[in-house]
């Protein structure tokens, strides 16, 4: 980038464009000497479909061949964090939802988790089932909008189509058990707000029917897709080792053959209750990335089986007054009762003193809540280690040296979600 | 998590880095001293403490030393969890990056920097990630106040660039 017009850049604007050329010798057709010497920057983005929200990539060009990659990132920045601490704590469930919004269910986990680690609360059986059910239906859905919205990418235009109608039951699943599609607020601290209504496992059970038939259609389709194909299998691989420095978790750690899952290694919410496999890749390329994901739709739909299965009877939520708000019928009996309903509504309830991080397996990987308290009723600092913020740093490892559609095709197979990467 | 045991060994062996060890909630903490956090790091990656899962900051206003860097460290193999903290005040806040053995925290020491204004000496590109570039203040300090931000509608924006003239 030569700038002989305008005003000089600030130091800011020279760093972000300042680039660090990846070696020559790794383009993908081994042919260089041909490759024109001149460098093109590229700014792709903020607003292109194919960078999955507003993400904007500073993109160094050697003809086709990328050569650097810098992301830029904070146009979604809500301030979430900050808003938290201003909130009491179960008025923080609602905001950080909203922080990656094709996952709330665990983002509200992770922060449920976490108040509830503080507290020493202990979440009921029955609680930690409905749980998991709403968290792996939340996977699948996750998991549906990622295939979707990547093959439109890869130029496969039916299967988002498809995707969004399984998605749509999905959403009306979410809707029976607690009146909202999405950023529901069904997790409480403790528990859950409300048990499901009658009718919901029967309507859950013929979802989990539908589902798997429907998955093996799409990967009937995509599978016997050359193009999706070509353009997918042995690009933009990256190792294990050079991940796990990168600090990726997920499907996308796993596509590169090391099985670390949090639900099975270390289970929180019951998963230990529950027999599931850990679909993993072998050479860690786009192909395996896409193949891990599409293989987790199924054991996310076993798990859900054996949860209706064993669906405990019992409370859904906390029984300590203290915490959960008491059941709205004894309000009218019980003047107790009354207390409490006001004290947690008008103040909330406090949270002895100290910080503690709770990590959970989310669709794209570990999603780390730490909260610390003041021992006042509202988070002296809430803080979500999104799994797309850091993933999104894999994103120049992979790409650099492979051609500018291959990196089109790797943004679409790490899955970034803006608005947890902005928060 | 290692046990309150177990921390207070491996407290034991970083020596005089380790200034105080919390266990709290079955999650083992150590508090280092800020100098000290390569080397802390570089021996815990030793003991299996290899992945690096997140940086990030804190602030306990009023207390000093304000600022607080937590590093949470994971061991794979035996599931294993610790995190190191250290405590810098306001008017130096100076930490060494760990950027270049740890490449997972270029972009959470940058949202670091950012939020709470700690500088990370040797970070290779150490600039704000979420806000603006011509943004003041940090605004996840405690005494940072929300909704200072005025909002700027097309009706009134002439109005405010006036002000700022």
């Amino acid at each position: 980038m030569s700038s002989t017009e305008g005003p000089p850049l600030s130091a800011y604007r020279r760093r972000e464009q300042s680039i660090t050329l990846s070696p020559l010798e790794d383009h993908p057709d081994g042919a260089h000497a041909d490759v024109t010497e001149e460098l093109l920057t590229l700014n792709f983005g903020p607003h292109h479909p194919a960078t999955h929200g507003v993400l904007r990539l500073l993109v160094t060009l050697q003809g086709e061949v990328v050569r650097d990659i810098k992301p830029i990132i904070g146009y979604v920045h809500t301030g979430i964090e900050k808003t938290a601490e201003d909130k009491a704590y179960w008025k923080v469930i609602p905001v950080v939802e909203r922080m990656d919004y094709l996952s709330y269910y665990f983002n509200a986990m992770a922060y449920c988790g976490a108040v509830e680690r503080l507290m020493e609360v202990e979440v009921p059986k029955r609680g930690q089932y409905l749980r998991v059910i709403h968290l792996e239906l939340n996977r699948i859905a996750s998991h549906l909008i990622w295939l979707g919205t990547s093959a439109l990418d890869l130029g496969a235009v039916s299967i988002f189509l498809y995707c969004l109608r399984e998605r749509e039951l999905i959403l009306d699943l979410f809707e029976m058990s607690s009146g909202a599609r999405m950023h529901t607020r069904y997790f409480q601290v403790g528990g859950v707000i409300e048990d499901i209504p009658p009718g919901f496992p029967a309507k859950v059970r013929e979802f989990l029917k539908i589902m798997p038939k429907r998955a093996d259609e799409y990967g009937a389709i995509l599978n016997s897709n050359e193009i999706l194909l070509q353009r997918l299998r042995g690009t933009c691989p990256l190792d294990s080792e050079t991940l796990l420095g990168l600090g990726v978790s997920g499907p996308l750690l796993r596509a590169a053959g090391n099985p670390w899952d949090l639900r099975k290694a270390d289970p929180y919410s019951s998963y230990d209750d529950f027999d599931f496999k850990i679909p993993v890749g072998t050479v860690g390329d786009n192909y395996d990335r896409f193949a891990v994901r599409l293989a987790e739709i199924y054991e996310s739909v076993k798990i859900i089986g054996q949860a209706l299965d064993g669906l405990p009877e019992g409370p859904h939520i906390t029984e300590d007054r203290k915490v959960a708000l008491p059941p709205r019928h004894e309000l009218a009996t019980s003047m107790e009762a009354l207390i409490h309903h006001f004290k947690l509504v008008t103040e909330g309830f406090r949270v002895p003193p100290g910080e503690v991080y709770n990590p959970i397996e989310s669709p794209r990987g570990e999603l780390g809540c730490y909260v610390r308290s003041d021992g006042s009723s509202k988070p002296a600092r809430v803080h979500m280690r999104d799994p797309s913020f850091v993933n999104l740093q894999a994103l120049a490892h992979m790409a650099r040296g492979s051609y500018i559609a291959d990196m089109v095709a790797t943004v679409a197979m790490l899955d970034p979600i803006l608005g947890g990467i902005d928060r | 998590m290692p046990d309150a045991t177990g921390l207070e060994l491996l407290a034991k062996d970083l020596g005089g880095a380790a200034l105080e060890t919390v266990y709290f909630r079955e999650q083992a903490t150590i508090l280092i001293d800020p100098a000290e956090i390569r080397p802390v790091l570089r021996a815990l990656r030793d003991r299996g403490f290899s992945f690096l899962a997140s940086v990030h900051g804190v602030d306990h206003y009023p207390e000093e030393p304000r600022l607080g860097v937590v590093y949470e460290l994971l061991d794979m193999r035996r599931v294993d969890r610790v995190a190191v903290k250290l405590r810098v005040g306001i008017d130096a806040p100076e930490v060494d990056s760990v950027t270049a053995e740890w490449p997972t925290a270029n972009h959470q020491e940058r949202e670091i920097y950012d939020m709470f204004g700690v500088v990370f000496r040797d970070h290779p590109d150490l600039r704000r990630i979420l806000m603006p570039e011509d943004y003041e203040g940090h605004p996840q300090r405690r005494d940072f106040p929300v909704g200072g931000e005025p909002v700027i509608f097309t009706r009134d924006e002439r109005k405010w660039l006036e002000a700022r003239e």
